[in-house]
């Protein structure tokens, strides 16, 4: 508060200055209204410093939108000149993309889980039909702005399929298929036209609907290995028009080897028989058995084919040429024609095929190898980057198999980046009648590549980056002339000449960049701004002055890794983990920070199984994305921790100690030196290991064999209470002050354990009465509980922070039903018991502890410490609050004494109230944030902040404001023109002075 | 909290008959490899119920053991201690006992220094379960100082305590409100303090505005439009 204060009284003789000032130059009225006015301006506006202003939004902040893996994809075609293309994910997400950029035109996030899980997604010319929640929801969005047309909620019973429905060349129903009903809608509104339960559901498997646009609905079902089940609805009243059955003891299910094609004819395809066969659903008499070898074709071996088909409208017949995959790169294309199956054209290589219609006409698309180019880049680093792979793109007329002319599309295939998976084709007519199309390539990394004609990137979404699991923030590198000053110090001695030319060259060095750095600007200043606009690479990659920029490293759950540019979110590097088990678990660590040159930093990533607990290493360099050439231990066993040591072998790397399940310790880098600094150091490193199956906690001691002994345990037994988090304390985290100073100037001091471990539980009885949440303060080195407490009528999902000597958490409190802070801090008391180091081993005495609990207003998905340690950033459902840690202070007294007045204590009140300032991002929402990462800069008011989820959001904060930091208004040109002023002033005076003496003396 | 302190329970009252509860063995284990062998240090004496205590009745220390414990300080091995995994609230003796120990250490060199006397925290859960026990002596340094007087080393000398979570405070709206309430009462009492600042200083305020209005409205008539113009640029 006194400080707040105190700025405001600076502001104000700054202002009068000014305003003195000023009135020398012009005194008219109309400037003196217009300075008071100012002057009460300044006044209002020193209140809220904290906030950003308008024209500082995306100044250091950026928000990068995204979607998730796509799953079901449709352009916009319902005119020729659309720019949109629609996306159905995996995260839940429905979102139009704009075509030219890539930018998110509109996006609608769901709920999380099964529940908000699209199943299924149809277009039907302005209209988006969407089954939500496995059949819970049925929805239509209008495609323009992303409004809602309508919602209804369907019966219950799991989904199955669903289709649109045409009658008379308009489509204007959807079908719906569940377990034991099929119920059709009506596109304009979601009424329900009727509903009709299936016969004999519980004994055939109904899978498909399909209609072809003549008043009949078709539901197929499966009695696996026995028959097909075919029911024809009528569209107008649901009436049961035919009902058979077909034998088919070959078949298990019908989406995966069958389709419509032509007039009502079912296709399937058997790998054991090796045979295609045929149904007319009009007739229904038996299935037609075609043999693949009549075709003078063959299914490689162990591959199951399948087929493709394509409806260019619901209202209509599908087309009578489909695809059927015969190997993982072969794909034929064949005809349906008058009961006769005729094979129009064999393509292999092919990786990908795709149907696309424009106007009446159906094309082909597929994409192929092209002749393998090798190309070996060599790059600086010793490392050779993986060879280049081109794939071409081809139209083919679909109803002769011709090929099309000029319609190649060269794709060339990121050598970080993952395989293409699938292919979605925008096709258009172009003025001569001619097909020109776009594509959209879907690789297995998640990335989408929109691609035009001749191979020209137009844009290119990392879609991973909506699945970002753990980061970290390196700092840059020092440019080459400040490495070289640097590494001069760092270097022996070498005599008193060799010292004097080393440092005049590096000098000559320095003066040589400085002239390079002032033509650069000379250069740059006569070209216009916008070019200017200073593009980051790879080059010019190097630490700015206060380490406000720097790399994020951030490792995505589709095992993508990414290297991005703090300052403006631009991706500078990325690499892709391929085989990356589904389940994976992944902890990124820094071996060796930019801070030792010549040697590379280096950055290990663990990726382990989580069912077998099998691991393997990553080993990279964080700035450029390299793999390292060190070569990681193979790990045979499942590892059950890792830990990072504070000692470094010889060529700085810290060492990494792995712990096998047999409890056995492997060390990386495993060189000569660090086995025998580990032996040296075995008796004094301790390690805990947690398993909340059993409620255990054991620690363990590194014996000089490498191996290790139990010496401590807790047990929680399971049925009372489960263990949810253990926290402990950053390593990386500094503390500036041992105690704090009372209100009558004696001190106390804070108990500083690094090795204290935060241990949450949860009661297993929920009952609102009796479930708690308990919260243990354990020494991780000796295992001794320091505070055991418990929040009696609380419940989860309880959220921890962990930093210095406090510890703030967050539960939902079932009694009062809300959320809560509680806020701990640990104290030694007046005197330090050994203030030259600490010793878990030697801390005989228990800290006094002191607790407070708030009512917070809202809920809170993630919570972090800020790394500048004023404050502590938590977050809320779509905002982010940072919340000055001054607030969350159990020693805020119930009445404001004297005492407490002087130590800046806040007067306790029950509730936090969130003020708009706190909010860190303005309003720019942020959806799903997952966790939030924070880093500590070369300034030491300003703390990094990066929210990542679906979006990937990064600021800077000020916890204790910009206090060593002019602001960017700062009005440099007024206070040099009032020096230059009083200067000339004085200048002026004096000899006026001089002159006027001069006079007195002649008279 | 329920901290109840029973130090020095040496053998001088070991008088237990009527003591109503459970006896669980307190065992440690010094080895020179470092290969745990507990034997029996003593036998602890819970007392169940709503509030538990503890108390404790121990053996000396052997001359053949406490040789050993002085040269496994001299290697700076550890001694360690476990009680097994009890349920202090259980009324029969089959029901209180699960599967299992609880461990803990300190230095071996911290033990002889101190001459044995340690303290010894039992913790135990919301309903009752032993969950871990703690060692630590006092002085807790190992400063290599010689223990010469093998005296020193026969006898421990043991605080005992037994801790049960405490409760956590939940915010207290209650006090708040009254605070609240108090403030309103004194407030309501003198209204004099509560003006504003302009309410206050309105007589300096105004005047000076008025000063300023009237002299710029002079300089605008006097300056003409060269004036106006002037004006305008800032």
């Amino acid at each position: 508060m006194a400080a707040i204060c105190l700025k405001v009284k600076e502001k104000t003789e700054v202002t009068t200055t000014y305003f003195l000032f000023l009135r020398k130059r012009s005194q008219t009225a109309a400037a003196m209204a217009k300075l008071i006015l100012l002057l009460l301006k300044c006044i209002l506006f020193c209140g809220t410093v904290y906030a950003v202003f308008e024209d500082q939004v995306g100044k250091f902040d950026w928000r990068q939108q995204y979607v998730g893996k796509v799953r079901f994809c449709h352009f916009d075609g319902h005119m020729q000149s659309s720019k949109k293309v629609l996306l159905a994910t995996e995260s839940n997400v429905f979102a139009a993309l704009n075509t030219r950029t890539g930018e998110v035109l509109w996006r609608h996030v769901d709920k999380t889980g099964p529940e908000g899980n699209i199943d299924a997604f149809l277009q039907n010319g302005q209209d988006s039909v969407l089954v939500v929640g496995n059949g819970r929801v049925l929805r239509s969005w209008e495609t323009n702005i992303g409004g809602l047309n309508w919602e209804v909620v369907l019966d219950s019973g799991s989904f199955q399929s669903t289709c649109l429905v045409g009658q008379q060349g308009t489509v204007k129903n959807v079908a719906v298929l569940k377990k034991t009903a099929i119920s059709l809608h009506y596109l304009s509104n979601g009424h329900q036209k009727w509903i009709e339960n299936l016969p004999d559901s519980d004994t055939v498997d109904y899978q498909t609907v399909y209609s072809g646009g003549n008043g009949e609905v078709y539901v197929l079902g499966v009695v696996p290995h026995s028959h097909i089940a075919v029911v024809a609805f009528s569209v107008d009243d649901g009436e049961i028009l035919k009902q058979s059955s077909v034998e088919a003891p070959w078949l298990s299910s019908i989406p995966e080897s069958c389709q419509i094609v032509d007039q009502e004819m079912l296709i399937c395809v058997d790998s054991t028989t090796m045979s295609l066969y045929t149904l007319d659903l009009t007739l229904q008499l038996q299935m037609n058995q075609i043999p693949l070898q009549s075709l003078e074709l063959e299914v490689d071996p162990d591959f199951r084919p399948s087929l493709v088909s394509h409806q260019p409208n619901p209202a209509k017949q599908p087309l009578s040429e489909f695809f059927l995959q015969l190997g993982p790169d072969r794909y034929v294309l064949l005809q349906f024609n008058s009961g006769q199956i005729v094979m129009l054209r064999d393509f292999k290589p092919a990786l990908l095929v795709s149907f696309a219609t424009t106007g009446e006409k159906t094309v082909a698309a597929v994409m192929s190898p092209k002749n393998k180019t090798v190309s070996i880049v060599f790059n600086v680093l010793y490392y050779v980057a993986p060879a280049t792979q081109a794939s071409t793109i081809n139209l083919y007329n679909a109803e002769t198999g011709r090929r099309l002319l000029d319609t190649t599309l060269i794709f060339t295939m990121d050598p970080n980046g993952g395989k293409p998976e699938r292919l979605n084709i925008q096709a258009f007519l172009k003025k001569d009648d001619s097909v020109g199309y776009r594509v959209m390539v879907q690789t297995k990394d998640h990335a989408l590549t929109f691609i035009q004609q001749p191979g020209r990137v137009l844009w290119t979404r990392e879609e991973a980056l909506s699945d970002v699991l753990t980061m970290e923030m390196v700092d840059l590198p020092l440019t080459g002339t400040q490495a070289e000053l640097e590494g001069e110090f760092g270097k022996k001695t070498d005599g008193l000449m060799s010292m004097v030319f080393k440092r005049l060259s590096s000098q000559l060095i320095l003066l040589q960049a400085w002239i390079a750095h002032l033509w650069k600007l000379f250069y740059d200043a006569r070209k216009p701004r916008s070019q200017v606009k200073s593009d980051i690479s790879m080059e010019n990659l190097s630490r700015d002055e206060f380490n406000l920029q720097k790399m994020m490293v951030m490792v995505t759950a589709s095992g993508k890794l990414f290297g991005i540019d703090s300052k403006t979110g631009g991706i500078l590097w990325k690499h892709y983990l391929e085989n990356i088990p589904s389940n994976a678990g992944f902890k990124l660590m820094v071996q060796r920070t930019t801070a030792h040159f010549p040697h590379p930093p280096q950055c290990t990533l663990l990726i382990k199984d989580k069912d077998t607990g099998l691991a393997s290493l990553h080993v990279f360099n964080p700035i450029f994305g390299k793999m390292s050439h060190v070569t990681p231990p193979a790990l045979p066993q499942p590892i059950l921790q890792s830990l990072m040591l504070p000692f470094m072998d010889q060529d700085y790397a810290k060492v990494l100690l792995l712990i096998d399940d047999q409890y056995k310790v492997s060390a990386f880098p495993s060189t000569k030196y660090v086995l025998q600094q580990l032996q040296e150091m075995a008796p004094t490193i301790f390690f805990f290991l947690v398993d909340s199956s059993q409620g255990r906690l054991s620690g363990y001691r590194l014996r000089t064999d490498l191996s290790t002994e139990q010496i401590w345990e807790v047990i929680l037994p399971t049925e009372i209470q489960k263990i949810v988090s253990v926290k402990g304390k950053r390593p990386n985290e500094h503390v500036h002050s041992q105690g704090r100073v009372m209100g009558d100037r004696s001190v106390l001091y804070k108990y500083l354990n690094p090795n204290l471990l935060a241990v949450v539980t949860e009661s297993t009885d929920l009952h609102q009465e009796r479930s708690f949440v308990g919260i243990m303060l354990i020494d991780g080195v000796t295992g001794r509980i320091i505070h055991e407490a418990v929040q009696r009528k609380a419940r989860g999902p309880v959220h921890v922070v962990h930093s210095e000597n406090w510890v703030v958490y967050e539960y939902w409190s079932t009694k009062s039903r809300r959320n809560e802070f509680s806020v701990i801090e640990l104290y030694e008391g007046m005197e330090l018991y050994n203030s030259t180091a600490f010793s878990s081993l030697d801390r005989p005495l228990v800290p006094q502890v002191l607790q407070q609990s708030y009512i917070f207003p809202s809920s809170i998905s993630t919570m972090e410490a800020t790394l500048t340690e004023k404050g502590i950033t938590s977050r809320h459902l779509l905002r982010i609050v940072s919340l000055p840690k001054m607030f969350l202070d159990p020693r805020r007294p119930e009445m404001a004494s004297e005492q407490s007045r002087e130590e800046n204590l806040i007067p306790y009140a029950p509730e936090l109230m969130i003020r708009t300032e706190w909010f860190i991002n303005y309003n720019q929402t942020i959806s799903r944030v997952r966790g939030i990462y924070t880093a500590p800069s070369g300034l030491e008011s300003t703390c990094l902040v990066v929210a990542y989820g679906l979006d990937i959001y990064h600021t800077r904060v000020y916890p204790s404001k910009q206090f060593d930091v002019l602001k960017d208004d700062y009005d440099y040109m007024l206070i040099s023109s009032v020096l230059l002023a009083l200067f000339f002033a004085t200048m002026i005076s004096k000899r006026l002075a001089e002159v006027k003496l001069l006079n007195r003396a002649w008279r | 909290m329920s901290r109840h302190w029973i130090g020095d329970t040496l053998a001088s009252d070991g008088l237990e008959a009527e003591f109503n509860g459970l006896s669980v063995p307190l065992e440690h284990s010094f080895e020179l490899d470092d290969v745990a062998k507990f034997q029996l240090r003593g036998s602890l004496m819970l007392k169940t119920g709503r509030e538990p205590s503890v108390s404790l009745n121990q053996n000396q220390l052997s001359e053949e053991d406490r040789t050993k414990l002085k040269e496994v300080a001299a290697v700076d091995g550890l001694y360690r201690i476990r009680v097994p995994r009890v349920f202090l609230q259980a009324d029969k003796q089959t029901e209180w006992q699960t599967e299992g120990h609880l461990t803990a250490f300190v230095r071996a060199c911290a033990m002889v220094e101190s001459h044995l006397s340690d303290v010894i925290t039992l913790h135990t859960d919301v309903s009752g379960y032993l969950i871990g026990v703690s060692i630590v002596t006092l002085p807790g340094a190992c400063r290599g100082i010689e223990v010469e007087d093998e005296v020193d080393l026969e006898v421990f000398n043991t605080t005992l305590s037994i801790m049960a979570p405490v409760n956590a405070p939940g915010p207290e709206t209650a006090l708040f409100i009254q605070r609240m309430e108090q403030e309103f009462e004194k407030k309501g009492k003198n209204p004099q303090e509560q003006k504003s600042f302009f309410a206050k200083y309105w007589m300096y305020i105004v005047p000076l505005v008025l000063f300023l209005m009237m002299s710029g409205a002079q300089d605008q008539s006097g300056g003409g439009g060269g004036g106006g113009g002037n004006g305008g640029g800032r």
